[in-house]
């Protein structure tokens, strides 16, 4: 390396290694990690444990692909809002062209190495999601429709189907549950979000519910949806993933969830605005941990089972 | 100034380059333990290889004398 090269950095500031990595949406990646695990631990079939990790490491890095193929392409909206200013790309650290090859790059390594570690209907799920994500929520939906987040959110409840296609090759309607789990739970996990973020989405063009239909209307599909997600999260509870365990955990989340949900249903503007969307903040952080607690839940009635405690006996 | 000088995007790359060689090296690691599970698991290695096998032809009768 020559001392010239020092003066290169005057125009364009070079990307360190967080970057890339921050290019990944690491948060992102966590929350598939662990949805993925819980499907791959859950399935009745067992998983050589190096089969299990190498799978979940490369589920994770198609995740993390399809959220730098976003950043690339979403570059423009993530710079006008305050939650997403700060990325790599807007940021100015990482070329819009670098984020596109790492994206493509990585997509296409997680799926060919997905399939040699575990099976092709693994992989062929993989690459799907990573498509659904990339092309049809981020190029297609995302400007497009208020509907964005509902159809977008099958792209992250796909991550607990792959895990279990891991370990069975198969789809099942234990995964078929999980994944409408966490898609019937995005739309008011995310429209929580947009009521007092308004703003954000407002400034960069984003047909948010909020935006295009008013906030009542916001307000009426979260309780519409929370609806829809109790019986099916409690139902979830009397298949073979299920078990007393994660029926008390269902139960006691979905009475909380549609008690918050009633809530933000009965408030208007005006008392939302008076205390700075305390309910609605709080239903989103509630959100979180009903995630968070469902699949816990699974996990533990899977590792109950070696010890016959698990499910339903 | 020397022509030595350290600057802080030295610092940078050399952080990039030290993060990649820990990325390769454990890609490696994995796909010597996968290498390792998928041999040592016990399916049937033996494949077509321009020579007729009859013993990998599955339900086939086993070889006289056997």
């Amino acid at each position: 390396m020559t001392d010239a090269s020092i003066n290169t950095q005057t125009s364009q500031p070079e990307a360190g290694f967080g970057d890339y990595v921050a290019l990944l949406k690491p948060r992102v990646m966590s929350l598939v990690v662990f949805t993925a695990l819980v499907g791959l631990l859950a399935a009745p079939v067992g998983v050589h444990p190096m089969i299990g990790f190498a799978s979940i490491l490369f589920i994770a890095v198609g995740a993390g692909a399809s959220g730098a193929l976003n950043m690339w392409w979403d570059a423009d909206i993530d710079a006008v809002m305050k939650r997403t200013a700060k990325r790599p790309v807007p940021a100015g650290k990482v070329e819009p062209g670098e984020a596109l090859a790492v994206g493509v790059a990585l997509s296409g390594f997680a799926v060919v190495m997905l399939a040699l570690a575990s099976n092709l209907v693994a992989a062929g799920l993989l690459a799907f999601t990573i498509f659904f994500y990339a092309v049809i929520y981020t190029m297609w939906l995302k400007r497009w429709t208020p509907q964005n987040i509902v159809i977008g959110g099958a792209a992250g409840a796909f991550p607990p189907m792959i895990g279990w296609a891991v370990a069975t090759g198969g789809i099942g309607l234990e995964s078929v549950l999980m994944f409408l789990l966490i898609f019937m739970w995005t739309p008011p996990h995310f429209w929580a979000l947009a009521l007092f973020m308004n703003a954000d989405y407002e400034k960069a063009g984003v047909p948010m519910l909020t935006v295009t239909h008013g906030r009542r209307v916001t307000r009426n599909h979260i309780l519409a949806y929370t609806l829809l997600l109790a019986p099916l999260a409690i139902g979830t509870g009397f298949t073979s993933i299920g078990g007393p365990v994660y029926l008390a955990v269902a139960v006691v989340l979905n009475a909380l969830f549609l008690i918050g949900a009633v809530r933000i249903w009965r408030r208007d503007e005006a008392t939302s605005q008076d205390d700075k969307y305390k309910v609605e903040k709080s239903f989103f952080g509630l959100s979180l941990l009903y995630l968070f607690l469902h699949f816990g839940a699974i996990l533990a009635e899977a590792a109950l089972r070696p010890y016959g405690l698990g499910g339903w006996g | 100034m020397s022509l030595r000088a350290e600057h802080e995007l030295h610092r940078r790359r050399a952080g990039r380059n030290i993060g990649l060689a820990l990325v390769l090296l454990g890609f490696i690691a994995i796909v010597f333990g996968l290498t390792v599970v998928k041999v040592t698991s016990g399916n049937p290695m033996q494949a077509f290889d321009h020579v007729s096998r009859p013993e990998i032809i599955p339900g086939a009768a086993p070889a006289q004398g056997d």
